[in-house]
């Protein structure tokens, strides 16, 4: 979380045009900065950091297509012989050299869906009582303590699954919601099966605990970027605390909580290590069930890396980082997207 | 705050960041080049001239304990450091093969497909230690130790048994007969050298597994749980009663986990140990074929604990380097002779003699640049 996100550095400039930054729109104004830039005393030396900005800027822009590339030269076997098949089926066999990949997508997917059903509420509750309720003494060391869940290395989050929350959810949690939602027709499908504490439910709460600081501390700074004229008009006709935050802060902040759970999705389909420790790495077939082990894109990769000593077998793998990378894109593209025209819609600088 | 500057001046950054990144890509080419040559220089004292005193090497994590080990002593007996990245028998072998290390290591003996990729030319396999897979297991309340048969071990993986009341496993239990829970299969989730053996075995012994599941570092396993490395395996075990997988033997022995007797090819129930596994390789000395190349699962011989594979480490008959070459094929002897007494004390079986016999022949075939490399210095 900085203030200086260089994705959303247009959408500032956007975004200022509601506000006074004269500066922006000089930067925006192309001939002024350009004549600015020539004729200042420091002209060398303005024109040698310019240059060194470009140069790290098309660094980071070169990574990233060369990244797609050379996945996709080492996928390109895998992707010739299996084609479309590699994301329908689910025998992943290297001995007998036949991939797909559908229940390594179903797996990323539903503990990503687990993780962002239980983290959305939690975050954007939190997020409200830091910014509507909370005294700024009390708000702020609030959201720096849910903050520091993020910089919780991720293998600390696997020890702690494997040793606490499976044992945990495998003798406490999970055979509750089988005695009670488990009962429930329809519903109950999603807990039956044995219990064995390392499945996709497991899985996702762990990907919920480590994307909740993402969500959280998103939200909080686009509610606090809900002009404040909105709650003052609702307190004038005599709205409760309540009140403001349902008709005034929550629907000025739709679009910018979804794009802040977005973020967390692109977060948990990535995420490796925790999850390999609590899902069980089982390549059984997709059930309903999320007491079912499973398996994760990530969780494959990380696992099967080191010894996939056939040609073949590695190209597969590399094709699961590839779906992933492409996955994880296009879910971070979409979140930004949302956060960038909630901004435009509101008009003030949001830090993203 | 600027945030555009000029077309020109962006030409020019970008010609200027090529030339920045072409600078970068060639220092480090530079610098291990140099490194190289004084490595191999041999002023040293201990080491003959002529000889190179570091080496690399890459390959099975399995071994990794025992060869760091091997690497401390051999450092402080002949000055030869030798440096071994634990990156398991896939990568060992890969790299190898592309000739990035000096010499590869792999718990399973490489296929022929694999041997013919290999830039280098003709692989050597020198057998440095044995190691074995055992199954551990989780049954709460139950004493003595459980008994296992190829069948009922080859059907609880095939999800054939699924209880523990099943009458085959009761066959050889008595007392599991009151025991009707179903077992929780744990296997491992990362490619492994030891499921290369556990799965090996159980190909050698059933023809189901064979035919469906087949023998790799990793496999479509038909049921369980999958937990990453011995510890998640026994993690796993541990956590969830009524459950059952299989770790190696060095784990087993230190973390005193529960382990179960099998019955081997003669009919004997034998329990796991360093000397049951040294035994299943005794077995083999008569027959194993001149590569060295040899599965010993389901070994004959009495005492012989029927899930064991030999550890190898890999290397080109032919280098061109005459001072790597010597200095490597000093190394594998001192490894098969005087390495071998470290052996026990970590768990890790040593090599039976007969053994060491055709591994010392092989070593003795190392040649640098045309001559034999152990003459050489």
């Amino acid at each position: 979380m900085t203030r200086n996100d260089p994705g959303l550095a247009d959408s500032k400039d956007l975004a200022a045009v509601g506000s006074n930054s004269v500066e922006s729109r000089a930067g925006g104004g192309g001939p002024g900065s350009g004549d600015r830039l020539a004729g200042g005393g420091g002209g060398a030396a303005d024109r040698w950091f310019s240059a060194a900005t470009v140069a790290t800027a098309a660094g980071a822009v070169l990574t990233f297509a060369a990244l797609v590339a050379l996945l996709a030269a080492y996928a390109a076997p895998a992707m010739g012989r299996f084609g479309v098949g590699f994301l329908t089926t689910t025998t992943w066999d290297p001995v007998f050299e036949r991939f797909g990949a559908a229940h390594l997508i179903y797996g990323t997917l539903v503990t990503s869906a687990v993780a962002l059903l239980i983290a959305t509420p939690l975050g954007v509750g939190a997020a409200l009582f830091v910014a509507e309720y909370a005294p700024r003494w009390l708000g702020d060391p609030v959201s720096f303590v849910v903050e520091l869940l993020a910089v919780v290395p991720s293998i600390i989050y696997g020890l702690w699954g494997f040793f606490v929350l499976a044992p945990a959810m495998r003798y406490t949690v999970e055979p509750a919601l089988q005695r009670s939602a488990g009962q429930v027709p329809v519903l109950g499908a999603l807990f039956a099966g044995p219990i064995l504490g390392r499945d996709l439910l497991v899985g996702g709460v762990i990907l919920a605990v480590m994307i909740l600081p993402t969500v959280m501390a998103i939200t909080r700074e686009v509610f606090r970027a809900v002009p404040d004229t909105q709650r003052e008009g609702m307190v004038a006709l005599g709205a409760t605390k309540w009140e403001v935050v349902r008709n005034a802060v929550l629907p000025y902040a739709q679009g910018g909580i979804a794009g802040a759970a977005g973020l967390g999705l692109a977060r948990a389909l990535g995420e490796t290590m925790a999850v390999t420790m609590v899902v069980g790495n089982s390549s059984s077939a997709i059930s309903a069930s999320l007491f079912t082990p499973g398996y994760t894109m990530a969780s494959a990769i990380a696992n099967q890396f080191t010894e996939a000593d056939k040609e073949i077998y590695f190209s597969a793998i590399v094709e699961v980082a590839l779906a992933l990378l492409l996955v994880s894109t296009l879910v971070n593209l979409l979140a930004r997207v949302l956060v960038w025209r909630f901004v435009r819609s509101v008009g003030v600088d949001v830090a993203v | 705050m600027t945030k555009r500057c000029g077309r020109a001046p962006a030409l020019g950054a970008t010609l200027l960041a090529l030339g920045l990144l072409a600078a970068a890509a060639c220092g480090p080419a530079r610098t291990p080049t140099g490194g190289a040559s004084t490595s191999q220089s041999s002023q040293g004292a201990q080491p003959t001239a002529g000889e190179a005193r570091a080496l690399t090497g890459a390959g099975a994590t399995f071994p990794a304990v025992l060869y760091s080990k091997w690497f401390d002593e051999y450092d402080k007996a002949a000055g030869v450091q030798v440096n071994y990245q634990a990156i398991g028998s896939g990568g060992g072998i890969k790299s190898i093969s592309d000739e990035t290390v000096d010499f590869g290591a792999s718990d399973a003996p490489l296929t022929d497909e694999q041997l013919k990729d290999a830039k280098g030319g003709a692989l050597l396999h020198i057998p440095m230690t044995l190691g074995s897979v055992v199954v551990t297991y989780n049954l709460p309340g139950y004493n003595g130790s459980l008994k296992l048969t190829a069948d009922t071990l080859a059907g609880i993986y095939l999800g054939e048994i699924t209880r523990w009341n099943d009458p085959r496993l009761v066959a050889d239990n008595a007392a599991l007969a009151p025991v009707d829970k179903s077992i929780a299969v744990v296997h491992r989730s990362d490619g492994s050298g030891t499921t290369a053996i556990f799965t090996d075995y159980l190909s050698a012994v059933s023809p189901a597994w064979r035919q469906r599941v087949g023998t790799s570092t990793s496999v479509n396993w038909p049921v369980g749980l999958g937990g990453k490395g011995n510890e998640g395996v026994a993690g796993e075990v541990k956590q969830n009663d009524y459950s059952l997988g299989y770790v190696e033997l060095i784990y087993a022995l230190q973390n005193k986990l529960g382990v179960a007797q099998l019955k081997n090819r003669a009919g004997q129930f034998v329990e796991p140990s360093v000397a049951s596994t040294t035994a299943a390789a005794a077995g083999v000395a008569e027959t194993i074929p001149d590569d060295l190349r040899v599965s010993i699962v389901d070994a004959a011989g009495d005492d012989a604990y029927p899930i064991a594979g030999f550890t190898y480490q890999l290397v080109y008959q032919n280098m061109t380097d005459r001072a790597k070459a010597a200095a490597l094929a000093k190394l594998l002897w001192w490894e098969i002779h005087e390495g071998q007494q470290y052996c026990a004390d970590l768990g890790y079986a040593p090599l039976p003699a007969a053994i060491v016999q055709k591994a010392e022949a092989k070593i003795e075939a190392i040649t640098g640049d045309g001559l034999p490399a152990l003459g050489a210095s």
